[in-house]
């Protein structure tokens, strides 16, 4: 990784870029319900912006910015999100993973399931493929050194 | 044969699904076989979307005041299916490239042919 | 094609994300524009780029002398080809709005989806309201996914420190 320390061009375009991928990122994310888009290819395209940091800056950087165990933590906690958001709706005298009880109204009881739900979804994606780049590279770095 | 252009989409697939097939059993290279599951994977997606497909229909996103105005929208069922199929699919092929690196590890090689060699003696 | 017959596997990875983005292509003619999205990003950038991480692990060459064809496994692919393209006879044409797919579940989602979920994406709110069981699972799928390349790759730390 040490060989790109000198790229000047790459460390200051991905600089510049970091900040749109992980709006556009967010802006699938929440737009995700009026346009195509959806958790899914938030949580990639979220994902792919922290990658393109790693390869950059290199792998040490990368996980000061995102600490693996905190990704671990959140790729835990999209499901439990999405899984809550149905023992919620039991909760509140619906059926799993029923939305309708969620508000007054269902229609918007829906809204914010499905809300809820996809941004769920996003974050396991996203942790799942930073969790998984990480391995690889941890596995590339140790194979670097003499054993 | 009333139908033969109707049923192109089909054909396209089936190469593209045998390209993939011939790929995973004929080469021995552990990664080029993963790169033709891949490919056989993409075919079946294109199978699926191409059978949702309506003609002069448009994307399945609800525009705003041509409810019930007889704006024909492709079938959203497909959609959802292979959406979820492709992220699952990069998981799957990440496991499995995880697991190409162990064994490269093991053996010091990915060729089938290499690793089946070195499994013989014992 | 090249990428059956190329060794060098770096230009096949490359290929296989070219293959990729074009399929995507074809998904935005054929109105899936969430399909197209999520496959270029996958696709296109993070198989790729963990293609190429294994590559720089294991190695970009194939073993020289296998680029011929062999006969079995073409044969084999041949047959099945036909098998299928036989199969493919009865199926119905490209397009047509009268095909069984469109009859059983479909309309009722893009008739009603809409008005009960508030969200005019239909393919968000079946993904998530209609179908959210299928999407947990799939969930669950990726996180174990996840958790199993973290169990075999480790996880990234080093031992030594």
């Amino acid at each position: 990784m040490s060989m790109l320390h000198r790229h000047f061009i790459l460390r200051i375009t991905t600089k510049l870029l970091m900040p749109f991928i992980l709006m556009f990122a967010l802006y699938v994310q929440f737009h995700g319900d009026f346009g195509p888009g959806g958790g899914f290819q938030a949580g990639v395209i979220f994902g792919a912006g922290f990658i393109l940091y790693a390869l950059i800056y290199g792998i040490d950087a990368a996980e000061k910015v995102t600490p693996p165990g905190l990704i671990r933590a959140v790729m835990a906690l999209g499901l439990l999100l999405y899984v809550g958001v149905g023992y919620f709706g039991m909760f509140l005298g619906g059926a799993f993973l029923d939305y309708n009880v969620l508000r007054h109204d269902p229609v918007h009881g829906q809204h914010l399931g499905i809300t809820l739900v996809e941004l769920g979804v996003g974050t396991t994606v996203a942790a799942t493929m930073i969790t998984v780049f990480f391995s690889f590279a941890g596995r590339m770095r140790r194979g670097k050194r003499p054993e | 044969m009333a139908d033969f252009p109707g049923l192109f989409n089909y054909w396209i697939v089936i190469v593209l699904m045998m390209t993939g097939f011939y790929v995973v059993i004929a080469r021995g290279n552990l990664v080029k076989k993963i790169v033709g599951l891949n490919i056989f994977q993409t075919s079946v997606f294109i199978l699926y979307i191409s059978m949702g497909k309506v003609d002069g229909g448009t994307a399945p996103i609800i525009v705003e005041g041509t409810v019930g105005a007889g704006v024909t929208y492709s079938n959203p069922l497909p959609h959802v299916l292979i959406l979820t199929a492709i992220v699952v699919g990069i998981a799957t092929t990440a496991l499995g490239l995880a697991l190409i690196v162990r064994i490269k590890e093991a053996y010091g090689t990915i060729e089938e042919d290499e690793i089946f060699a070195k499994d013989e003696p014992e | 094609m090249g990428i059956v017959r190329l060794d060098n596997l770096l230009a096949v990875v490359m290929l296989s994300g070219i293959y990729s983005l074009i399929s995507a292509g074809l998904f935005v003619t054929l109105d899936a524009v969430d399909v197209a999205f999520t496959e270029a990003s996958v696709g296109g950038g993070i198989a790729t780029v963990l293609m190429l991480a294994t590559l720089a692990l294991t190695g970009d060459t194939e073993k020289q002398g296998k680029g011929k064809l062999q006969f079995m496994p073409l044969a084999v692919v041949a047959v099945t080809g036909a098998l299928l393209i036989y199969g493919t006879l009865d199926m119905p044409s490209f397009g047509d709005a009268m095909a069984p797919i469109h009859q059983h579940v479909a309309p009722r989602y893009i008739a009603e989806a809409p008005q009960t979920t508030g969200i005019p994406n239909i393919v968000t709110s079946v993904l998530a309201s209609y179908r959210g069981y299928d999407t947990m699972g799939e969930l669950a799928v990726i996180f174990t996914a996840g958790i199993g390349v973290m169990l075999i790759l480790g996880t990234g730390r080093r031992r030594d420190d």
